[in-house]
């Protein structure tokens, strides 16, 4: 941070000094949203607008032979027909897009659609990545090398060997992608987009269209969701413009629900083979480990193993399995939760082996954890405490009678989190009204409601004196809302904006208050002398000084002064319910300790901390996406099969946030992905420590858990 | 099935009754086109009228009458047979709140309240639920004057990206309307047919059970201002709708709302 003495260099207000940073405020769109006022792009419809519906190939892989739309065309209401993907075109996953109708009604478009004669010349597909041999096609990543892994091995007390699993899950955002286009004129485009990303799709609009990117207009007020997979126009973006072209008119086009499951997205799966050894006290000494997964076509990330403990000797290795499956997209937190949980599933058995309660185990392997240690230390500390882990936790295997065993999990989990590149537009009206201008977007995260804090608090103003101006690309530019950067970058944006309009306004104040313009400070509504309050003026005074020209200022991120860093740690504890005659997993409770720094509103972030639980949770007992490896298609492109966790299946969720002195300092940093790492890990090491056995699969579904059970007593149903 | 039992005779000159609704699926039967879409089925019906005994009357596949009282609010319209619910609130009366997620009775996200019950909008046809009182999250309040159960949601950031949040209130609504001093069980219960991709659950169960004795308080004076630009304004006292919502019997007291918005 930057030295708060020095008026010059932006910093954040010391404690004493903050009205509404760190408060808990309720979102500042929430009303629009719970009466339904909220308008998504799901929900506009400009004048004339058409409604666009897609053609999609039911085969994985497979070469269009034949395409015909003239029938399509002649349809009733049908205003144009847009070819995606020409005959000859090889079509490498399922439900791709081959070709597009936009007609008056959605209805009109689908039954235009239904019209299209296609043939299918069906080539071989693989879709099965589960067990690497079967692969007819490997990607092998360099192995990672750190001192000697195998000696290490060797020379452990104790040593495990293990393999874990984890599907691909999809993100299922409430709000499918999509978007409305309209061309206001022959080469100026406006879409309204469910994006995550309103500054950068503009300019994929632009030269996916090859027309000036200054022409495009991206508007997204309301975002029903992301959460990763909404950064990229898409091919649908281009081709609901292109549909808009030929109509003259507007085009929507949103995808239907079970193209959103298949196609819009998911987390790439993972699989790993470990060995993790330690001694007698549990130091990690060696790790030595082999992953696989799949992210369809093209490579998927590399999940980072081992996971935050920098384990002396170690040697990795990961494979990419390319599969005819549509690409993986980021999820909260990309590879984190995948190298979490193989991680800690490791050595949660380790600890098994040691005798050891995990807790210790994470505790003495702290060093290994680098700058994070006291943090994970004081996290632990707090988390065992809400959780009454020291008094309640026992080893693996719950003796108590009846067939519900109960048992402890935990995980830890880091992430960088600094702010994103972002520009801020401040305007100080005549009336002592301010509204701050960004091209970010509000998919849930808070985005608006921070921005406005940030402001309001930076002026001395109220808050219902501020407005958040965004989700419009004719805003100030600003990076996408993904890997946590989006809080640490809009509010060092506003922050040095403000900061550059108070200067403004200070430097005219100054003489009528008889001081120098850095002895003044805004607070509660006024400008006033530091340290002599009588000496004071209103806002709309100070204002008055400018006449009728409101006061504008811009500000940056990065620019002067440290008001975001990087880096954050998490510790997380489950407590579950297993019955095991039946297999089903219920959780008891969660603990969710978390830091992000400086706190901007205490209320939307911990609302993402007790998302990241559920949505965690949802994962680790019910979200598998299936693919049949007969016909290559998802089968479960539906709510009704692809499970979701729902309110009563979450159990008591407790969060925690870390704040004041060693957190507040290191400035603002973003929430979004940390506390979705350890969900996974810490509810899998529960049910190993309630069932007394490990289901290296997840989801914990009742057919695993039991499968694993009876794997481990050499009976039952497996 | 209505309560008068006069079903054949409503409504004047518009919709389909049921029992012809069952012919039609009768006579889809007797051609063997179990498959066929419902506007194909009238079409095979009106192609060959033998196979439609009794005088049956064909409606569709284009653009029928219908009726729908929807927030106390009369409208005439005219859609095809085979339009859900949810989309002539969305298309027709741009009642946008309720919204389109699965698109088949699963998530709840279309969520609102006929006769006196939380339902799927998605799933039930326009043509279907002409006889009943429709209630939409536009009936409940606005910012700035928001309903205590809307409140609640925002107070307790029952919400996060927003798309799920007029499902989940109308569905609380009807829980609460049904049970007005509800336990956690009941929430639960109550919300089990909706889901949230951000996670919001914890905020909802404070949400609910800090609402649930707030309610009741709120809704005559917003109805009353509300009667008045539906596209076909009526006097609807004699058509017997239900002028609460939800089917529970109104606090007389007025009162002027406190805290919110």
């Amino acid at each position: 941070m930057a030295d708060p003495v020095d008026p010059t260099v932006p910093a954040w207000p010391e404690a004493a000094d903050r009205k509404l940073i760190g408060q808990r405020i309720a979102r500042l769109d929430g009303p629009a949203k719970a009466s339904g006022n909220a308008k998504y792009t799901y929900d506009l419809k400009p004048q004339g607008m058409l409604w666009a519906k897609m053609l999609l190939c039911p085969h994985a892989h497979a070469r269009i032979k034949t395409l015909d739309v003239a029938a399509a065309k002649a349809m009733p209401g049908v205003k144009a027909v847009f070819v995606i993907q020409k005959v000859g075109a090889e079509i490498q996953w399922a439900l791709d897009e081959v070709a597009a109708v936009a007609a008056t009604s959605e209805a009109q478009a689908a039954d235009a659609v239904k019209a299209i004669k296609v043939e299918y010349e069906v080539l071989p597909h693989f879709v099965t990545e589960e067990k690497l041999a079967g692969a007819p096609k490997v990607d092998p990543g360099e192995e990672e090398k750190e001192g000697d892994a195998d000696a290490a091995l060797a020379a452990a007390a104790v040593r495990i060997k293990g393999s874990y699993s984890m599907p691909s899950v999809a993100h299922n955002c409430m709000e499918a992608h999509g978007q409305i286009c309209h061309w206001t004129e022959p080469d100026h485009l406006t879409a309204w987009c469910s994006t995550q990303a309103v500054s950068g799709v503009a300019s994929q609009f632009a030269e996916g269209l090859g027309i000036p990117a200054a022409n495009v207009r991206v508007i997204a007020d309301y975002v029903g969701g992301g959460f990763g997979s909404k950064f990229s126009v898409d091919r649908w973006g281009i081709v609901c413009a292109q549909l808009a072209k030929i109509a003259g008119a507007p085009v929507k086009l949103m995808l239907d629900r079970h193209a959103e499951l298949t196609v819009a997205g998911d987390r790439p799966s993972a699989f790993a083979e470990i060995e993790v050894g330690a001694k007698k006290d549990g130091t990690l000494t060696a790790w030595v480990s082999k992953s696989w997964g799949s992210g369809g076509p093209g490579s998927a990330g590399d999940p980072p193993l081992p996971y935050v403990f920098q384990i002396p000797n170690r040697r990795h290795q990961h494979s990419a399995v390319p599969t005819h499956k549509a690409s993986s997209r980021a999820w909260r937190a990309p590879n984190s939760p995948q190298g979490c949980y193989l991680s800690m599933s490791a050595i949660d058995d380790l600890a098994h082996a040691l005798g050891m309660n995990p807790l210790d185990i994470v505790l003495q392997n702290l060093p290994l954890t680098g700058r994070l240690e006291k943090i994970y230390r004081e996290e632990l500390e707090v988390a065992d405490q809400l959780m009454g882990w020291r008094q309640r936790w026992h080893p693996r295997g719950d003796a108590a009678r009846g067939p519900v065993k109960r048992g402890l999990g935990l995980a830890i989990h880091t992430w960088g989190g600094r702010g994103h590149r972002s520009n801020c537009e401040v305007t100080i009206h005549p009336d002592a009204t301010a509204e701050a201008k960004i091209s970010t977007q509000d998919i849930g995260t808070g985005t608006r409601t921070v921005v406005a804090i940030v402001l309001a608090d930076t002026l001395g103003l109220p808050l219902d004196a501020v407005q958040a101006r965004i989700g419009d690309s004719r805003y100030p530019a600003s990076g996408g809302s993904g890997g946590s950067t989006t809080v640490g970058g809009v509010s060092s944006a506003t922050r040095r904006a403000a900061l550059n309009a108070l200067g403004q306004v200070f430097a005219k104040a100054a003489p009528a208050l008889k001081a120098k313009p850095e002895e003044l400070e805004a607070v509660e509504g006024k400008i006033r002398v530091k340290g002599a309050p009588e000496r004071s003026m209103t806002w709309k005074q100070a204002m008055a000084l400018f006449g009728r020209t409101p006061v504008t200022a811009a500000g940056a991120n990065p620019g002067p002064g440290e008001l975001t860093t990087s880096g954050v740690g998490g510790v997380q504890m489950a407590d579950v319910a297993v019955d095991v005659e039946t297999g089903v997993v219920k959780i008891q409770k969660m603990v969710a300790v978390q830091d992000c720094g400086l706190i901007v509103d205490l209320q939307t972030t911990e609302s993402q901390v007790y998302g990241s639980l559920i949505m965690g949770i949802s994962t680790a007992l019910a979200e598998e996406k299936v693919t049949d490896p007969v016909t290559g298609i998802t089968l479960n492109h539906d709510f009704e099969t692809y499970r979701m966790a729902g309110i009563g299946d979450v159990g008591e969720l407790v969060v925690r946030m870390m704040t004041g002195p060693g957190y507040d300092e290191r400035g603002v940093i973003g929430v979004g992905e940390p506390p979705m790492v350890s969900p996974l890990a810490a509810i899998a090491n529960a049910v190993a420590n309630a069932a007394g056995v490990r289901v290296p699969w997840v989801p914990l579904t009742p057919r695993r858990v039991l499968d694993a059970l009876a794997a481990n007593t050499g009976k039952g149903v497996a | 099935m209505a309560k008068d039992g006069k079903e054949d005779d409503y409504p004047p000159g518009g919709g389909i009754s049921r029992r012809d609704f069952l012919r039609g699926g009768a006579v889809a039967g007797a051609l063997g086109s179990a498959g066929l879409l419902a506007g194909e089925i009238a079409e095979a019906a009106r192609k060959n009228p033998a196979a439609a005994p009794d005088g049956m009357e064909v409606w569709g596949p284009g653009p029928v009458p219908v009726r729908l009282r929807v927030n106390n609010k009369a409208y005439d319209l005219k859609v095809e047979p085979r339009t859900t619910l949810l989309d002539v609130l969305r298309e027709e009366l741009e009642l946008t709140g309720a919204k389109r997620v699965c698109d088949r009775g699963t998530c709840g996200a279309c969520t609102v309240i006929l006769d006196g019950k939380a339902v799927y909008a998605c799933s039930q046809l326009a043509i279907d639920v002409q006889r009943q009182p429709i209630w939409t999250i536009e009936s409940l309040g606005r910012p700035g004057r928001l309903h205590p159960l809307q409140a609640a949601f925002v107070e307790h950031d029952a919400q996060q990206c927003g798309f799920c949040t007029p499902g989940f209130v109308m569905a609380a609504k009807a829980l609460l309307d049904q049970t007005p001093n509800p336990t956690l069980k009941d929430v639960h219960h109550g919300l089990s047919g909706n889901f949230c991709r951000c996670g919001t659950y914890a905020g909802m169960r404070l949400a609910v059970l800090a609402a649930a004795p707030l309610m009741g308080e709120e809704e005559e004076e917003e109805e009353e201002k509300d009667v008045k630009d539906g596209k076909d304004e009526k006097d609807l006292q004699g058509d017997g709708v239900e002028p609460e919502m939800g089917g529970r019997k109104k606090n007389k007291k007025r009162r002027r709302r406190k805290g919110h918005g």
